[in-house]
């Protein structure tokens, strides 16, 4: 087992619906290859830095997973098929990765939840555990 | 005439083998990972055209000049930086 992320980026002609509905058929394709999905990120509509494909903003969407090296290739075919991608990248995360990871997750938890502020230390609590 | 050399004087003592001595910042803050993710960070290392800056400008030791390198060009490929811009700052 490896961690892994990836991080792509999808055509903003989508409407929201359609975006979380190519978001999911990417988790379904993960869990279905046997992929473990630790963290998810949604970026949303982001200003790209040059344009690709002549869109100049993109969704971004971030996938954190644990899984064997071969389900990256499996992915990464799914992403090349699909056309609603516009870019991804998938990157492997060794031991100070993966520890920036969790920290960076924790605080990301921890500036969503800042105003409840019991729900915080629950979180926090669960993710440590995870780790 | 011997003395007019001493007769000169500054108001501000001169500035001579006073360069700060650069150092590496992730040595010495201790980063051992550097996100891709993260474009702001990463601008510290780019100038306005958005070229990745020399080690003997940022002090960088090389094994962390070539992470920041990997992570400057992983973030390029994401659109998260430019490859080329002006005035970036």
């Amino acid at each position: 087992m490896n961690h892994y992320e990836t991080v792509f980026i999808l055509t903003p002609v989508l409407s929201d619906a359609q975006m979380k509905e190519a978001v999911e058929k990417f988790k379904g394709v993960l869990t279905s290859n046997g992929a473990e999905i630790v963290n998810e990120e949604n970026w949303g509509l982001r200003k790209l830095a040059y344009p690709i494909q002549k869109k100049t903003t993109g969704f971004y969407t971030l996938i954190e997973f644990d899984g064997e090296p071969t389900i990256v290739n499996q992915i990464e075919t799914a992403f090349r098929r699909d056309e609603k991608v516009l870019r991804f990248l998938t990157f492997h995360l060794d031991k100070f990765a993966a520890e920036y990871a969790v920290k960076r997750r924790n605080k990301k938890a921890a500036a969503k939840e800042e105003a409840p502020a019991e729900e915080v230390k629950q979180e926090e609590v669960v993710e440590e555990t995870n780790a | 005439m011997a003395q007019t050399q001493s007769e000169i004087r500054y108001l501000t003592p001169l500035s001579v083998d006073t360069k700060k001595k650069k150092y590496c910042r992730f040595k010495r803050s201790g980063i051992k990972y550097i996100d891709y993710k993260d474009p702001e960070f990463l601008k510290k290392f780019l100038n306005e055209q958005g070229k990745i800056l020399p080690r003997r400008i940022t002090g960088t030791s090389l094994k962390f000049q070539r992470r920041v390198a990997k992570a400057v060009k992983r973030a390029r490929h994401l659109a998260l930086l430019p490859f080329v811009t002006d005035l970036m700052k």
